[in-house]
């Protein structure tokens, strides 16, 4: 199989949306670890975002009926949970996306053990991470709730243009 | 025979998680404010996913064509693993609060441990999982902080609640002969170790909270070896309905 022929099973894996945050790809997403050659076919190497996130099967099926239009049938796919997905595998390009969405992109996932960049609901425990608000880019922001739509996402609020937003978690 | 161990040891990793989401999923609809509603939700998802990758390797290490489905909806209650504080009834607030807090804490400490584990299995899936728990741990910990250091009630409520869960904890803490040989073969910690590190997290929250540390240590035990209080069997005939009523039902 040619290099082109990847690059083409490539390109249909950017046309899976993450059925989730649709501005995204799965390949803004990060978690297309490898694609490689599998007899006429390719096998793609995925990695889940999170353990419980409903969109995991869904996913799945939309890689196979995609790379099946770009004339890959019967595409395998294995999933890997080592190295663990991180937010870090989100690039400029996704996380400018989110952001055009009204989702404060996430910041560095790189941590201590236990200190969270996200501020906890109590003043006592707050870090003091600024989360910009993707609407009005104030610094003004504060955390209504750790989870918000989806497990990836707490819910915050502006200050400033009042609007609620979501926070794609570090992770 | 460490076959044997292995699974016992994964069933009760897997069942925790699974008996504790499916408590956390008996909220939905009803909580005290959406946003919680929504994140006890988002929580219960977290600890279902990752009960679903325990209990498919438990499958696998047991090789007796046993599934995640197999082992979550056609086991009775003497052959769950899970510790008894999971399976304590959601109560009020605080109570659902204070089972959170005291789980979570322990739960974060055993997967970071874990993630260094000489089965790479288990390695892997508890690196993961460790980064979901982080957010659990600030959760639960906001909320105690939040209501014991509330209004008059709510301190109240959530000094009884962790008053009440107190004894459920212990048992996370006390290793067997299962545990013992795990953490021999460098598959798990040993779980006493992981006590110091918990206490002194749960006591700096709750002081934070102006509550109170209970000093009766005295701890139930046995749902890590099967034997449940009352609650359990109620909690399964409605998680295992299904399955029951109609047999390899599926979607």
């Amino acid at each position: 199989m040619s290099g082109s022929r990847l690059a083409d099973a490539w390109s249909a894996l950017a046309s899976v949306p993450d059925p989730e945050i649709p501005v995204l790809s799965i390949i803004d997403l990060g978690i297309v670890r490898s694609v490689a050659r599998d007899g006429d076919s390719v096998a793609v190497t995925v990695t889940p975002t999170y353990s419980g996130c409903p969109a995991t099967e869904l996913i799945s099926t939309s890689i196979r009926e995609s790379l099946a239009r770009a004339g890959f049938p019967g595409a395998r796919i294995d999933i890997v949970l080592s190295p663990a997905w991180s937010t870090d595998w989100i690039g400029e390009e996704g996380k400018r996306r989110l952001r055009e969405f009204g989702i404060a992109p996430p910041g560095s996932a790189v941590r201590g053990t236990s200190s969270i960049d996200v501020r906890g609901i109590s003043p006592l425990r707050r870090t003091g991470a600024v989360v910009p608000c993707p609407r009005c880019a104030s610094h003004r922001t504060r955390l209504t709730a750790q989870f918000g739509s989806t497990a990836c996402k707490a819910l915050y609020r502006c200050d400033d243009c009042l609007e609620p937003f979501d926070y794609f978690k570090p992770h | 025979m460490a076959d044997t161990q292995r699974f016992e040891f994964l069933l009760r990793l897997g069942d925790s998680d699974l008996v504790l989401a499916q408590r956390l999923g008996e909220w939905v609809g009803k909580g005290p404010i959406l946003e919680e509603d929504i994140a006890l939700a988002n929580v219960g998802l977290d600890l279902l996913g990752q009960a679903r990758m325990w209990l498919t390797y438990a499958g696998e290490v047991e090789g007796a064509g046993r599934d995640e489905d197999a082992l979550a909806y056609r086991r009775d209650v003497h052959q769950f693993r899970n510790a008894l504080l999971c399976e304590q009834p959601n109560g009020n607030y605080a109570d659902t609060t204070a089972r959170q807090f005291l789980y979570d804490h322990w739960h974060v400490l055993m997967l970071r441990a874990l993630g260094r584990s000489s089965d790479e299995r288990i390695a892997a899936i508890a690196a993961k999982a460790a980064k979901e728990v982080d957010y659990h741990v600030e959760r639960s910990t906001d909320w105690v902080i939040r209501l014991g250091d509330g209004t008059d009630i709510s301190h109240e409520r959530m000094q009884a609640a962790i008053d009440a869960s107190w004894p459920y904890a212990g048992e996370l803490f006390v290793a067997d002969a299962v545990d013992e040989a795990m953490a021999r073969d460098g598959v798990a910690p040993d779980l006493a170790a992981l006590a110091a590190p918990w206490r002194a997290a749960v006591t700096a929250a709750l002081a934070d909270a102006t509550l109170v540390v209970p000093t009766d240590d005295w701890a139930q035990r046995g749902g890590r070896q099967g034997k449940h209080t009352e609650h359990l069997g109620h909690l399964l005939t409605e998680m295992q309905f299904l399955q029951r009523a109609y047999p390899d039902a599926r979607w």
